[in-house]
């Protein structure tokens, strides 16, 4: 995950509470989308950026998730999702991110 | 879900920009607070 990307939830997650702060991701891979659900959960696993070493335990989805998608009002999902929703390996992103989630989150959404 | 929370968006360029996930979750109870596109090249 960018380096500055990383500052900014570091700093969201001081200003909030990270109780309250909830990540949602767009990423086209499953290994990168998990590996930034790892990095807002248990830290950066590249020990590269600002969150190394800080677990901040976040919530973290991603936006093709079931239960995000059922959050959503549907016409504005299908508009703005619809289409890399039948091209991205949503099984695959799904399963990896909620490992980290059911791991190293210590907060819900 | 999502009520009273602060939401922040890592989308991406070759999957969901975060401009696309930014309409979705303003519609619900959460607020968005940032919105990114990363580009992984």
């Amino acid at each position: 995950m960018d380096l500055e990307v990383q500052k900014r939830i570091k700093e969201f997650a001081e200003k909030y509470g990270p109780e309250n702060v909830v990540v949602i991701l767009g990423g086209a891979e499953p290994e990168a989308a998990g590996i930034a659900a790892e990095t807002v959960t248990n830290g950066d696993p590249t020990f590269a950026g600002p969150l190394a070493g800080v677990s901040l335990g976040l919530a973290v989805y991603h936006i093709v998730e079931p239960e995000v998608k059922e959050a959503v009002d549907k016409n504005v999902y299908e508009e703005n999702v619809g289409i890399m929703e039948m091209v991205l390996d949503v099984e695959g992103i799904c399963r990896e991110v909620k490992k980290y989630r059911e791991q190293y989150s210590k907060y819900k959404a | 879900m999502f009520e009273g929370k602060k939401i922040v968006i890592v989308g991406d360029r070759d999957g969901v920009p975060g401009p696309a996930i930014e309409a979705c979750m303003k519609t619900t109870k959460g607020e968005v607070v940032f919105a990114t596109t990363e580009c992984f090249v």
